[in-house]
């Protein structure tokens, strides 16, 4: 360390000198790093600087510098609010129920795929299961709107079997079944790429190898096909479970209604009502940055945890 | 996959599996096909019928009819266009530049360039602060407020790097040895090389800009500028659109509300066919984009 800190030192001057150099060889390369520079610094850096409105009683004529500091006065009101308890609760469990659920589907479509060895009838599943993902979250959502009805196709099912017929969205005790079925419906297939792409660089040797020590299809399955995908699984959980505080955020807006916001309003969808649409800006992002650090420290919990123990890391 | 024994558990465990993918198949299918068959029937039989689909019920086209004599639903199309080809051309020049910067290896600030991006991944300012900054450098209610804030997705922009990581050296150094400055190698060599990279990521911002709407809630005022989405969200979810949208076409009170059945059915159709109709022409690139996506930084 302290060797490491003298060098820098001693060589601030021609680091400077040498970054000099660098930008005039690659001035071309800068020059296009420029506008890319500028577009991160504008739309992503400045709104982190932005947040500070969150500490303070934010007037669109004052501006940020004009505006008065009010502290954590945002926070102590969030959280003396009954809908603090609400929507950290539906937050997390929408997100647990999604990893629970919606997580291992395309795993277990891509397994059952894998297992499959017709190539069309494999090609033809694919397609099809990949299609809901390419239709806009607008028109899903109003697919589910109108199969939920009561004279929709859902009702038509359930009055079939001589259930009663209601209006499923208007249902709070309903909807995170219906945002997470229909999750696993619209983005099942997709997800299986990646998993089918890792099993096609499985070698075929390790199979014949097994079933001439006499595995059969289970046994190669416990020990050959779900351990080649134990990498690409931890990386995907990494990442979602990294946006446990901020998934699904625009399906609910499209899919919830004040009926349903018992079980549906979550911490972002809190923050859009109050934030946006009644203009308390320095209150949505007060409670937008406290989602987004919870958010940012379970990532790095997350990713620091798998990096030691399972070897496997975002970075 | 191979010459596995086929013993009777197999051939059990084999139907069991053909029967549930084919069942998975048919679900995630028939939502679509349902929406379709509503679209062309008789409005009266549909108003009438209960349970599934499995073809038109007779043949109509009046809600289609309907849906295009609708003035808005012109303008949410050419808007839409307007986001789509200006929206892609700028995200996929904006990204290429971004992921040329980081592809070289000899750049002293790669490091922090890379670390100033992959950041913004996991932290932000979040909706407010991007809303006011939006509301402070004036590009509320206008058309590139849908454009400007979202011309780089990090994670496209690192799916091209990877790309263009896979080019090979000996080309670049041949092209400045006769004298090709970054530019020149970036458009004439490596944009070309790597297309099929580069087909992925128009794939992604193109079907981004199709689908987007929330977007267009925050920052549009002015229904001249409204994305087809928007309307859709109208007519489908809000159910607020019932009246202008059928009373452009004259008919009586009654075939009204029997048309408002199939208005929403038929403006699925019209909003989502374009994108099912590039679909088999982008799916061989599927596999390549999320490959390339799930490598690591």
């Amino acid at each position: 360390m302290e060797l490491a800190k003298r060098q820098s030192t001693a060589t601030r001057n021609s680091f400077l000198g040498r970054l000099r150099k660098d930008v005039f060889t690659n001035k071309y390369v800068y020059l296009m790093a420029l506008p890319v520079i500028a577009y991160y610094v504008i739309f992503h850096y400045v709104p982190i600087g932005g947040l500070v409105i969150a500490f303070q009683n934010f007037n669109a004529f004052k501006g940020i510098f004009g505006s008065e500091w009010v502290g954590w006065m945002h926070y102590t009101d969030f959280w003396n609010s009954p809908y603090a308890f609400r929507v950290v609760r539906n937050t997390l469990l929408i997100n647990i129920y999604q990893i629970l659920f919606a997580f291992p589907a395309p795993i277990l479509l891509a397994l059952l795929l894998n297992e499959v060895r017709g190539r069309m009838f494999t090609r033809t599943i694919q397609t099809v299961s990949y299609m809901p993902h390419f239709i806009s979250l607008v028109v899903i959502c109003g697919i589910i709107v109108d199969f939920s009805q009561s004279e929709g196709v859902i009702n038509d099912i359930i009055a079939f079997f001589g259930g009663e017929r209601s209006n499923l969205l208007m249902q709070s005790d309903l909807f995170r079944t219906i945002f997470v079925s229909s999750g696993i419906w619209q983005e099942m297939g997709w997800g299986s790429i990646i998993y089918l792409a890792a099993l096609s660089t499985v070698d075929p040797h390790l199979y014949e190898a097994s079933s001439i020590d006499g595995a059969g299809r289970w046994r190669q399955l416990l020990h050959i096909t779900i351990p080649a995908l134990i990498p690409t699984i931890t990386i995907l959980l990494i990442m979602r479970v990294g946006h446990i505080m901020s998934e699904g955020f625009e399906k609910i807006i499209l899919l919830y209604n004040p009926l349903t916001y018992e079980t549906a309003d979550v911490i972002s969808s809190y923050v859009y009502r109050r934030g946006i649409q009644e203009a308390n800006y320095s209150f949505g992002a007060a409670v937008g940055l406290f989602n987004s650090t919870i958010n940012f420290i379970i990532l790095i919990a997350v990713n620091n945890f798998s990096r030691k123990y399972l070897k496997e890391s975002l970075w | 996959m191979l010459n596995r024994k086929g013993s009777l558990g197999e051939a059990a465990f084999d139907t069991f599996n053909y029967v549930l993918l084919t069942v998975i198949g048919i679900v995630c299918l028939y939502p679509m096909l349902h929406v379709l068959f509503a679209s062309f029937s008789e409005p009266a039989l549909l108003s009438r019928h209960s349970g599934l689909l499995f073809r038109p019920l007779g043949f109509s086209l009046v809600g289609y009819e309907v849906v295009l004599q609708n003035p808005n639903i012109w303008t949410g199309y050419l808007n839409t266009l307007f986001y789509v080809t200006v929206g892609t051309v700028l995200n996929v020049l904006m990204t290429a530049l971004g992921a040329y910067a980081l592809s070289r290896k000899n750049l002293m600030l790669k490091k922090p360039l890379a670390i100033m991006t992959v950041f913004t991944m996991y932290f932000g300012g979040g909706l407010i602060p991007n809303f006011l900054l939006v509301k402070n450098i004036g590009l509320y209610d206008t058309r590139l407020a849908l454009i400007i804030p979202g011309l780089i997705a990090t994670y496209n922009m690192i799916v091209m790097r990877a790309g263009f990581a896979a080019v090979p050296d000996g080309l670049e150094e041949s092209a400045k040895i006769d004298g090709a400055n970054d530019f020149t190698i970036l458009f004439r060599i490596i944009l070309p090389v790597a297309k099929a990279t580069v087909a992925v990521i128009v794939l992604f911002y193109a079907v981004g800009h199709w689908n987007a709407w929330f977007n267009a809630v925050l920052y549009l005022q002015d229904r001249g500028l409204y994305p087809l989405q928007l309307l859709l969200r109208e007519i489908l979810i809000a159910n607020s659109a019932s009246g202008n949208t059928v009373e452009s076409v004259a008919m009586n009170e009654d075939d009204r509300s029997l048309v408002y059945v199939l208005i929403k059915y038929c403006t699925i159709i019209v909003a989502t066919v374009p994108i099912l109709f590039i679909y088999p022409f982008c799916q061989k690139y599927f596999v390549k984009g999320v490959m390339l996506g799930s490598m690591k930084g």
